[in-house]
């Protein structure tokens, strides 16, 4: 189900620092045509379907079509992202629409706790950091 | 040469990149759960003055098998025993795994899948009523650390709103690091021995997909963990859908080829996995089976699984076989068995099963049924709810088919191939298990080579680590590998090979093609080079007739083994003519390389453990069945990178839970 971008949509991320859906593909995938200032999928065959471009690209310029290889044409699932829930928008070929809401996190976004101040006590110890701040004892297996 | 009408990669390579040379203490390969893992730790435990750095092909945010999203965490162990978890591993795993590192993991586990709740997992939760509370609304429950019960799906899953599992978990994991200490879009193509300590890891070498520039890194200690093997064999879509590879098909069995190719020892290479899943969407049928209490029925519509014939075929295998949850490669075994007779598909039945379970439901909670069937799809495999939109399929409704895919090589979900690593320092562990390095102490997941780790799914004999294992192993590999690097204060790494040397090496397949492109009219064809995309559908030819592909029901054969042994011998010393023309292309030389040589030990396993110990993932016809006798121990080869030559060798199976 590979990415495409919709030409009219896409403006090459041009007010950006950079081109979104080429930071983020895990497979490299997405890059910029500099002369058109437009962003395209080339190698549409190892397309993960991840929709990591769709669901990062900030005028929504990039959709997904179904894999010619086994996929009818005249469907669409389309991710809304929020900063708590993700909304999809699930279209049948028959016509039928579906809507699903799910959370997608329960901080806020750059909230994550790295426990950058905690430090380490016992280097030798098999504990980890964590576990070792809260006293945690590891349990020996009753062997044969 | 010919212009195409869109130059195939923007990023166009050179003959002489820029070279960065750097030296750290330690060095992190890989950006995925379990190097995430290492990234949060690490700086806990970091002596004064010791260094570190993070290199990730691609980015972070969304680099790995968790880019996606998913919908479970398949291990948190909760009011269970690590014995027990252990006890699941080794009997889905055919008997043949090492319990010291599985019930290690399990000790850990916890403390990560409590974090990923702090960072803002969202994790479903038992109401007070014993009803299942999404994510948001389970927030009013409490935490999991704090004793809120999850939704268990099975005794060790448990189930998650995991659309940005990655985000949230990389997330503290940079912070953690800090961003100065990681480079994104680096792709670490080879690990450097010493030039004076014998086996002992000394650096390595990458480039950058963005820029024409080449790493030459420098460390005392080293973890790579770069996930399993994905597109090593012809998948069932060769179109388009070959991108719709069930694992993510970045993954280049670069984890067993860089460490490999220094020596370290390979474990249960044998071992692969061919997840049944629905057919050609690949979306997980986990939640279908336990969560909704689905069936698969064979093409009669006969539910094959709890027939007396399965019961009987099941015996064979025992005690794996009439365990109370039947190992995956037997379920697989049973589902073949049925096509091959030709009693095929086989169906995923849910209309009964969403009926079923809608007779006890009013309309609202059934609303909220379907929805959690979709998350399930949308989640972590998207690709597949669009194949039912596409299909008008609604599964309250319709059925689907749930096929076998193509072979995947990988260390932490239900298979168990990787390196051979030191357990840890506990007098429990046998001493068969514990790696001496060579200061004569124990570094737990330390592999053979002096100084390089593991984790995830790099560390053989150990599945069912999943997202959470991963991550936890790859915090445990972290604290060691700041004690080795302590331990080896005054090392100061020294390379075999001139920075010229390296560049060459990295950039090979680029000068080769720049050497030779204007031979020929067209780029792609030409006798002087072979070009990464040819050489991997030869990869894929070769393992699909001969290598227990798709195309023979999984079914290899002594003669069948030779002759893809020569084929992929050849493959290798084609390799050196691989040509790359853009940055992309460059990564995708780099890749088929590192598939070729990971596919090889797969193969040279299979070769040497003369039973068929996986019925369903594999077959040796000349040695179908099990062979307990002889074989019931594990297989571990070494390359031997001075001679060049391969080794493969039984190693003693210790049981240690009863």
């Amino acid at each position: 189900m590979p990415s495409f971008v919709i030409q009219e949509k896409c403006d090459g991320c041009k007010g950006g620092d950079k081109t979104a859906c080429m930071y983020i593909c895990p497979n490299d995938l997405m890059v910029l045509d500099p002369t058109a200032m437009k962003a395209y999928n080339q190698e549409p065959d190892q397309c993960w379907e991840c929709f990591s471009c769709v669901k990062i690209c900030p005028t929504q310029a990039i959709e997904v079509r179904g894999y010619a290889d086994f996929v009818p044409l005249g469907s669409s699932i389309m991710p809304m992202m929020g900063t708590e829930d993700v909304m999809w928008t699930c279209k049948f070929r028959n016509g039928l629409i579906k809507r699903f809401k799910f959370p997608i996190r329960t901080t806020p976004e750059g909230a994550a706790n790295a426990y950058e101040s905690l430090k380490g006590k016992d280097l030798e110890s098999q504990l980890l950091s964590t576990e070792e701040a809260d006293g945690y004892k590891m349990p020996t297996p009753k062997t044969v | 040469m010919a212009l195409p009408n869109k130059p195939v990669g923007e990023l166009k390579a050179v003959k002489d990149p820029e070279v960065v040379e750097k030296e750290v203490d330690i060095l992190i390969v890989g950006g995925g759960m379990a190097a995430c893992g290492t990234a949060f730790e690490i700086k806990k435990w970091l002596q004064p003055g010791q260094t570190v750095l993070l290199c990730d092909k691609a980015a972070m945010e969304r680099s790995g098998a968790v880019a996606q999203g998913l919908s479970a965490i398949n291990t948190y162990v909760g009011e269970n025993a690590p014995e027990d978890y252990v006890r699941m591993v080794r009997n889905d795993l055919m008997g043949l795994v090492r319990e010291d590192l599985i019930f290690d993991l399990g000790c850990h586990v916890d403390d990560s899948v409590h974090l990923f709740e702090e960072w803002g997992l969202p994790i479903w939760k038992k109401s007070a009523e014993g009803k299942n509370l999404d994510g948001k609304k389970g927030l009013a429950m409490g935490s999991l650390k704090k004793g809120a019960k999850p939704v268990r799906t099975g005794k060790w899953q448990i189930m998650i709103n995991g659309e940005s599992y990655k985000r949230v978990v990389a997330e503290a994991a940079k912070k953690a690091l800090g961003t100065d200490n990681i480079i994104e879009r680096c792709f670490i193509v080879e690990l450097l021995l010493d030039a004076n300590k014998p086996n002992t890891i000394a650096g390595a070498v990458g480039f950058s997909v963005r820029e024409n520039k080449v790493y030459i890194i420098k460390c005392k200690t080293m973890m790579v963990a770069c996930g399993g093997a994905v597109n090593i064999y012809q998948p069932r879509s060769v179109g388009e859908g070959k991108g719709r590879a069930w694992y993510p098909v970045w993954n280049a069995g670069s984890t067993y080829t860089m460490c490999m190719k220094v020596g370290a020892e390979l474990s249960m290479m044998e071992n692969r996995f061919t997840p049944a899943r629905f057919k050609d969407g690949y979306g997980p049928v986990g939640a279908w089976f336990l969560l909704f209490k689905a069936k698969t029925l064979n093409g009669l519509g006969e539910n094959f699984a709890g027939s007396d014939a399965a019961k009987k075929e099941l015996e064979k295998y025992a005690p794996y076989g009439t365990a109370a949850i039947t190992p995956t490669c037997l379920r697989n075994h049973l589902m073949l068995f049925e096509m091959k007779e030709g009693r095929g598909p086989i169906i995923m039945d849910t209309v009964t099963a969403l009926a079923t379970l809608g007779k006890t439901m009013d309309k609202k909670e059934l609303k909220h049924l379907e929805s959690e069937a979709w998350e399930d799809f949308l989640d972590m495999t998207c690709g597949q709810a669009n194949l039912w939109c596409a299909q008008d399929c609604e599964p309250e409704k319709k059925n689907s088919e749930v096929m076998p895919t193509e072979p995947y090589l990988l260390g932490s979900h239900s298979g168990c191939c990787g390196l051979w690593t030191s357990g840890p320092d506990l007098s429990w562990v046998p001493d068969a298990y514990k790696i001496k390095a060579d200061n004569g102490k124990v570094y737990n997941r330390m592999t053979t080579v002096n100084g390089l780790f593991t984790a995830g799914d790099g560390v053989g004999c150990s599945g069912h680590k999943f997202s959470s294992g991963s991550h936890a192993e790859g915090r445990i590999a972290a604290k060691q590998m700041v004690r080795y690097a302590k331990d080896h204060a005054s090392f100061k790494p020294t390379l075999k090979q001139s920075k010229a040397e390296l560049v060459d090496l990295v950039y090979k397949p680029v000068r080769t093609y720049l050497a030779n492109c204007n031979y020929t009219t067209a780029e792609n064809i030409n006798p002087n080079y072979i070009k990464p995309n040819g050489m991997m559908y030869r990869l894929m030819k070769a393992t699909h007739e001969y290598g227990a592909g798709t195309a023979t029901y999984y079914m290899t054969s002594s003669k069948n083994l030779e002759i893809v042994m020569d084929l992929l011998k050849t493959m290798r010393e084609d390799c050196t003519k691989l040509a790359a023309g853009d940055l992309h292309e460059l990564m995708r030389a780099w890749e088929i390389e590192h598939r070729i040589w990971t596919v090889e030990a797969h193969l040279r396993h299979i070769q040497f453990r003369k039973e068929t110990r996986y019925p369903g993932f594999y077959y040796q016809a000349d040695y179908p069945g099990q062979d307990d006798k002889n074989w019931f121990c594990f297989v571990n080869s070494k390359f031997d990178p001075a001679k060049k030559e391969w080794s493969t060798f039984k190693k003693d199976y210790i049981k240690l839970i009863p």
